[in-house]
């Protein structure tokens, strides 16, 4: 053929077909740029998440959108995009409502693979808790905006018969939403509705009716298995002769699964209690500290000012301090009802709930009674955290790995499947 | 009502039916949408989309009377509080509502292009400027008198402070109209292509991409129909040259504009002039009108190669990425004003997938005097690199605030004297999107080599805080960002929130890391210029005020100092109250 043409990907020489699009060529050549709105009958390309972006000839630009020609250099893998690719990511779980475990689309979810290969576990944004909603009125869908990262593929790539978009975006900026038109909706018919579900990247369209089709662990992520190389920067913690460890633990706004995971350690505990002692912890019932500890371990984040009050109290009593389990790190489960106004929270619960009495009229309400927060928090927008053991709950054998790491001062590699939860 | 002709739905007409309605109803309801839909043949949902992009357009009524009052730092820092407080006490309704007898509704936007008079609004789109108290409760009293805001507006005031000597002066100086058209008698397309690169004139709405090549590249695309749009969008906070082009000279615009078509092959021109300057329109169509008359425009155009190209004006409605030529060819189409990836450029295919050129109307005014003055007369003006003069907008902390005319080269201590800046401590240049400028920059030359500009110069002395008015910048990119490309609409609204720290004294030093840091995401990833400009002046800021920033270098604590606890338990402590008070 002779409308080859020759680039570089990351300085390896390759040939191509003359036009072909970069993600194409450079998947081909073996090179894997992560892509997130790339769809291929979709053309022009959309360009909207950034995802995939490289530097060609020095400058920056999307691969999506870029269609080789002579000579082009191309950087992929450095570690300057490779860090932007995840800072986009981390952006998207930032924004959006992304709770894998309640998802449909777990672990056949795309953005959810890219996060597990680039090894994401914490994101450095602060959650954006922007209100979005959840659309159940159309006939055979769910619009979950709360998932949606815009990335515009259901809205160029499903029309109606005559033509009409079925979905649109509204409004714009932060506020910018997929919209579906009911109308136009019920026209597609069952293949197509599908389709639109099959082609979100996220678990932002579903369809009524179907979820989780697959079990876990049978479905088209569960099987990546990379391992993820986590370096500890901390110093040593020295000891002195016939002194142990000093862990404390507990658990603020979660259900304690995380804890039960602790006890899941099972025969390690014997040798684990070689080299700690628990002070401040549920498992010892210790209620207040006695000393000062080596390292806190806090499950749940912050729906309270009791959990702050606590949680202030770790931060001071512990050298090093831990948040372990998706709650803390996020807000997880009870974090959802920061999509919902408080008093509409409180009155659901106790006045216009259908467990509440008739006539209800009281919120529980007494100085020793806790007072809620306005959101849930993660811990680390209330306290400094030092490290983030992610999983819902994170398992036993790892929680005691990365622990025994921090206390020990090593370094360890992670495999895939010890943070990934579902 | 625009009369739509059946079975030929052409969408470009979807903003016109759009801004129709909108004046004639105050706001556009559901069932407007369901026929609009149907007429254009749409999703009601598309129809939705297109106009919640626009923040002109209301979904439900706002007033017989719509205020939209300047909120540009700016107006802020020339009074916009009192103003607010006075029509709010007028109306009796709080910003960004609808007073309760329907008549007026008051709301905010960003800078209309009147900086040089702050405070300003506009009132149905007629412009009220150097607004006081007293001003508010007179103009209040004769709207509900049944006076129309037309009858007794303001006419915005050009303000041209300073022009070169007259042999040196471009744009501002007496224009004999039609003058420069006897070039096309005697000149072939080709040839004020040439001459245009000749003159190395380049986009002046702040790109500076040359404009001979852009023409030429429409040229060398073959189409049955080509396009020429003017970039009248003059969004960028604190610039309104354009504005005062439009006022002074309509006549050397159409002139350029007729002169870019010939150049390119164009038949049809469009006007692209932002909401904000309707009040501007109905002169322009009137100078096309006269054009029209002595057939400068229309078929069979006099030229040594005879042409056909018409002028129309569309009018924006309230987005500044449409300022953006790809978004603003968007705009025209009918659709959002979302800006396209970069794979194909307008001169190949633009609006309506033909080949089109957007140029701003200072670019396009700057030709016909080029042809007047002759080029190697406009080459030994300014600089090499950037001939000729450069119109600046100025307001600020400064005694001349108005519009420059200066030629590329001057050294910008000297403008700053001229501009009668006292204190000066940061120069906000070439708007938000531009960079901010300090003491060490004084001595730089205004220029293509050194310091370009497109347009807007903001100056700003001790007093005012530099937070603060970074702050305002950022609110106006997380309003403005389109909202379709991850770093953009996330990474701004993070960067915000990272300001707000500030403001609020609790940033350290890691929130300072953090701003540098994702500023080089978003600046590298965003899919178009708002994005990749958007962090700029916050970056420079905090680097060339070390002193202002110094506060927020210490370490992170160990407990956040952004987390407060009261305000986190103040809702459920209101809730409570509520509850359990009894009101009877």
């Amino acid at each position: 053929m002779n409308n080859l043409i020759n680039l570089t990907i990351d300085g390896k020489k390759i040939q191509a077909e003359k036009g072909k699009n970069l993600v194409d060529v450079a998947k081909d050549n073996g090179v894997d740029i992560p892509t997130l709105c790339y769809f291929k009958s979709i053309n022009p390309t959309l360009g909207t998440c950034r995802i995939c972006t490289v530097k060609l000839n020095g400058r920056y630009t999307t691969s999506c959108t870029t269609h080789v020609t002579e000579g082009m250099d191309i950087e992929v893998n450095t570690p300057e995009l490779l860090d932007n690719r995840k800072a986009i990511i981390e952006m998207l779980y930032a924004e959006g409502n992304h709770f894998c475990p309640t998802c449909e689309k777990s672990g056949n979810c795309e953005m959810q693979s890219h996060a597990y290969n680039m090894g994401l576990t914490v994101t450095r944004y602060p959650h954006a808790f922007s209100e979005k909603t959840i659309d159940f009125a159309p006939e055979r869908m769910i619009m979950e905006s709360n998932r949606c990262i815009l990335c515009k593929r259901c809205v160029e790539e499903i029309k109606t018969k005559d033509g009409k978009s079925v979905f649109s975006f509204i409004k714009r900026g932060v506020n910018t939403r997929v919209q579906i038109d009911y109308k136009e909706e019920r026209k597609l018919s069952e293949e197509e509705a599908l389709h639109a579900m099959d082609i979100c990247p996220v678990g932002a369209i579903l369809i009524k009716g179907i979820a989780n089709e697959k079990p876990f662990g049978e479905r088209k992520y569960d099987f990546l298995n990379k391992n993820v190389h986590t370096s500890l920067n901390n110093n040593k913690i020295e000891l002195k002769e016939g002194e142990k460890f000093v862990v404390a633990t507990t658990s603020l706004a979660g259900c304690f699964g995380c804890h039960m995971s602790l006890l899941d350690i099972d025969t390690d505990l014997i040798d684990m209690l070689e080299i700690v002692e628990f002070n401040k912890s549920p498992l010892t019932d210790i209620k207040n500290f006695s000393k000062q500890c080596h390292v806190g371990l806090i499950e749940g984040g912050c729906a309270n000012d009791e959990n702050v009050h606590v949680l202030k109290d770790f931060r001071e009593k512990c050298d090093i301090l831990i948040s372990f389990g998706e709650c803390a790190i996020m807000g997880g489960i009870p974090a959802m009802r920061n999509f919902v106004p408080l008093q509409e929270c409180l009155e659901e619960a106790y006045l216009n709930g259908l467990t509440s009495e008739l006539g209800a009229d009281i919120i529980p309400a007494h100085e020793d009674i806790p007072k809620l927060l306005d959101n849930v928090y993660p811990c680390n927008e209330v306290v400094k955290i030092d490290y983030y053991i992610p999983g819902c709950p994170p398992n036993a054998q790892h929680i005691w790995k990365v622990v025994k790491s921090i206390l020990l001062g090593e370094e360890i590699p992670i495999a895939h499947d010890e943070f990934k939860y579902d | 009502m625009i009369m739509l002709t059946k079975n030929k739905v052409d969408r470009s007409q979807l903003m016109a039916v759009l801004w129709e309605i909108q004046r004639k109803k105050r706001h556009i309801a559901h069932d407007d949408i369901t026929k609009i839909a149907k007429e254009f043949d749409l999703s009601r949902m598309e129809v939705e989309g297109v106009l919640t992009f626009y923040h002109f357009f209301h979904r439900s009524d706002c007033g017989k009377y719509t205020i939209y009052l300047n909120n540009s730092i700016i107006s802020k820092h020339n009074g916009m509080g009192s103003i607010q407080a006075a029509f709010e006490k007028e109306i009796g309704v709080p910003l960004g509502n609808l007073s309760f007898d329907k008549m007026f509704g008051l709301y905010e936007t960003a800078c209309i292009g009147l900086s040089d008079q702050e405070p300003a609004c506009l009132i149905n789109f007629q412009p009220f400027t150097n607004l006081t108290p007293e001003k508010v409760k007179t103009i209040i009293s004769k709207l509900r008198n049944g006076e129309k805001p037309s009858d007794f507006c303001d006419k915005p005031k050009s303000n041209i402070q300073y022009t070169p000597a007259i042999d040196r002066t471009v744009f501002f100086k007496p224009y004999k109209d039609f003058s420069s058209l006897a070039f096309l008698k005697s000149n072939k397309p080709e040839d004020l292509i040439e001459l245009i690169k000749k003159s190395k004139l380049a986009g002046r709405g702040g790109a500076f991409f040359p404009t001979g090549l852009k023409w030429q590249f429409a040229r060398q695309n073959k189409a049955d129909i080509k396009y020429l749009i003017c970039n009248a969008d003059e969004g960028e906070p604190g610039t309104f040259k354009d504005r005062v082009l439009l006022q002074e000279h309509p006549e050397t615009l159409i002139e350029g504009m007729i002169l870019a078509a010939y150049a390119v092959g164009a038949s049809e021109g469009i006007v692209y002039l932002r909401g904000e300057y309707r009040y501007l329109k109905a002169a322009i169509e009137k100078v096309i009108a006269s054009y029209k008359k002595y057939n400068f425009l229309g078929n069979n155009i006099a030229a040594k190669e005879p042409f056909n190209f018409d002028i129309h004006v569309h009018l924006g409605a309230g987005a500044y990425i449409c300022g953006e030529e790809t978004a603003l060819i968007h705009s025209i189409e009918g659709k959002r004003g979302e800006p396209s990836t970069k794979v194909v450029f307008p001169v190949e295919r633009g609006y309506k997938d033909k080949p089109t050129v957007v140029n701003n109307v200072e670019t396009l005014c700057a030709v016909p005097h080029i042809l007047e003055m002759g080029v190697d007369k406009w080459l030994s003006l300014g600089t090499e690199k950037t001939p000729g003069t450069k119109l600046l907008s100025v307001s600020g902390d400064c005694k001349n605030k108005g519009i420059y005319e200066i030629e590329w080269g001057m050294n910008f201590r000297e403008f700053l004297k001229i501009i009668g800046a006292e204190n000066p401590k940061m120069i906000q240049w070439s708007g938000p999107s531009g960079n901010a400028l300090s003491e060490a920059d004084f001595d730089r030359t205004i220029s293509g080599e050194d310091l370009i500009c497109g347009g807007s110069v903001m100056v700003f002395d001790e007093t005012r805080d530099i937070p603060t008015i970074l702050k305002h910048f950022s609110d106006f990119f997380v309003d403005e960002s389109c909202g379709i490309c991850v770093p953009c609409r996330t990474g701004n609204f993070l960067l915000n929130r990272k300001i707000n720290k500030m403001i609020s004294g609790v940033a350290n030093r890691k929130d300072m890391i953090d701003i540098k840091e994702w500023s080089h995401i978003i600046k590298t990833t965003s899919r178009c210029g708002l994005g990749q400009m958007s962090s700029n002046s916050l970056n420079d800021a905090i680097e060339k005020f070390p002193k202002v920033f110094e506060k927020f270098m210490a370490d992170e604590s160990a407990c956040k100092k952004s987390f407060s606890l009261e305000k986190a338990t103040a809702d459920y402590d209101r809730i409570i109250n509520e509850i359990t008070s009894d009101y009877e």
